[in-house]
């Protein structure tokens, strides 16, 4: 398989109505790992991500993958926040992409059988997914993302409003992936989340990233004064 | 009053002794508007979906055009189809005017809009849910309204039982097109007003609950066969 990486955004730029909602924006990512994505509301991790994942069309700037861009969609994945689940059933949700990319019927039952084991939704596989609840549902949408075995996943804050224990799964969910060699970005306003799980973090504000580092130093001695303070928890504009 | 019970009578009459040509009636018109309901699907389930979900130059302007031609007054379709039918007509020489298929024809012209109107809402709702995870997902356009048809097909049903009840119960078009030929192009509704116009009011009342008891028949058939309101909220 061709590699998606090294993923590089130079100056990349979005405006709507004539307003810059984030840019410009130079960054490459590659190799493995986990980034978190971090900043205050509006700072424009969302159209970050969609522009990374080039479902947001840049209005200056380029974004270049390793390999040729019609193959670079089939290598990637997408996490929403608000989950969004086909009208269908639970086993059906998760054939939707395999199908898509013509995996055969035999491929499908065993992926779809073991992704349904590690989301624990293997008894409700006939069930109309609109019946799970808003964690089983983002698992539904994670597994469904992981289960082509993506080189690069984004998720847009997908334990947002979600209890603890399903917090829990999907963050499990996400460390086997990155084990598993599959490089994930995330946009998070999860603090203690963001220390559990990342290797590296990013800092927007104001549609830039401010800061980037490794997860320990980002988060133990950031070195701009606006990280310290999202990181204290003050109220940033 | 009398006349509908009279009527409510003659209906059962009717029913009870299979009477041959209220049999013969029945079995046209639902030839006659199920065939014009499934060539009106396929022209405009792909159609509403296509206007939801794809952006052009004037697509706004298109769904007006959409949404007023809902309004078409059967009998100036009836009339526009009669000319381009009969034998001074562009499609004269296919010799079509006063049968069946040309009873059709004018009942795709005026359903064809409806249903594609009311698919178009529809899958604008869930094109608007969906439109995230499908772009994201690389989908072709094909794939994309193929989706929405799938996963919308209870609206559809929903836009095709509207197109069924306007067909069934269409009149001025397939009364001018059609001429009300016995045993050739009389349905039940250019039955029911042959019958009133001679003044036979209980029959013409009983033909019209065999046409109620017909579409209510169809409606609650799909609803069963769609599992409606079986399978949790889809």
């Amino acid at each position: 398989m061709v590699s998606l990486f090294p993923l590089t955004l130079t100056e990349g730029l979005v405006r709507r109505r004539g307003q810059v909602i984030m840019g410009p924006v130079s960054l490459t990512v590659e190799g493995r790992g986990l980034t978190v994505l971090m900043g205050p509301n509006g700072a424009g991790k969302s159209t970050l991500l969609k522009a990374l994942h080039g479902i947001e069309r840049l209005s200056a700037g380029r974004l270049r993958h390793g390999c040729p861009s019609d193959q670079s969609h089939a290598a990637q994945a997408f996490v929403f926040q608000t989950p969004v689940v086909l009208r269908r059933s639970v086993a059906a949700n998760l054939a939707y992409p395999l199908k898509l990319h013509g995996v055969g019927r035999a491929e499908r039952a065993r992926l779809i059988e073991d992704w349904s084991a590690r989301i624990r939704l293997s008894d409700r596989l006939d069930q109309p997914a609109a019946r799970l609840s808003g964690g089983e549902r983002q698992k539904l949408a994670t597994a469904r993302a992981l289960i082509r075995s993506p080189q690069l996943l984004f998720l847009d804050e997908p334990t947002a409003n979600l209890d603890g224990r399903s917090t829990r799964e999907i963050e499990d969910l996400l460390r086997a992936a990155r084990d598993g060699g599959t490089r994930i970005v995330m946009a998070t306003h999860d603090f203690a989340q963001a220390r559990r799980l990342a290797d590296d973090a990013w800092f927007m504000m104001n549609g830039r990233i401010v800061e980037t580092g490794p997860s320990p130093q980002f988060f133990d001695t950031p070195a701009r004064s606006e990280t310290r303070a999202f990181l204290r928890g003050d109220i940033l504009e | 009053m009398n006349d509908i019970w009279a009527g409510i009578a003659a209906a059962i009459r009717l029913i009870l002794t299979a009477d041959a040509d209220l049999v013969e009636i029945s079995l046209r018109s639902l030839q006659v508007t199920l065939s014009a309901l499934a060539i009106a699907c396929l022209i405009a389930l792909p159609l509403g979906t296509f206007l939801a979900i794809q952006r052009f130059r004037f697509r706004r302007g298109v769904i007006a055009v959409l949404n007023a031609l809902m309004g078409l007054p059967p009998v100036v379709v009836g009339l526009v189809v009669y000319i381009l039918l009969s034998r001074a007509g562009p499609f004269g020489v296919l010799n079509l005017l006063f049968t069946p298929t040309a009873m059709v024809i004018a009942q795709v012209i005026i359903i064809t809009p409806l249903i594609a109107s009311i698919t178009h809402q529809a899958m604008r709702d869930l094109w608007a849910e969906y439109h995230d995870l499908l772009i994201s997902l690389n989908t072709g356009k094909l794939q994309r309204v193929a989706t929405l048809i799938r996963d919308g097909r209870r609206s559809l049903m929903t836009a095709a039982l509207a197109g069924f009840g306007r067909a069934i119960g269409e009149v001025g078009a397939i009364m001018i097109v059609g001429g009300n030929i016995e045993h050739h192009t009389r349905v039940l509704t250019t039955a029911i007003a042959l019958e009133t116009g001679r003044g036979d009011f209980a029959l013409a009342l009983g033909l019209g609950f065999v046409l109620i008891g017909l579409a209510l028949g169809v409606n609650l058939l799909t609803h069963w066969l769609g599992r409606t309101e079986v399978e949790g909220r889809w």
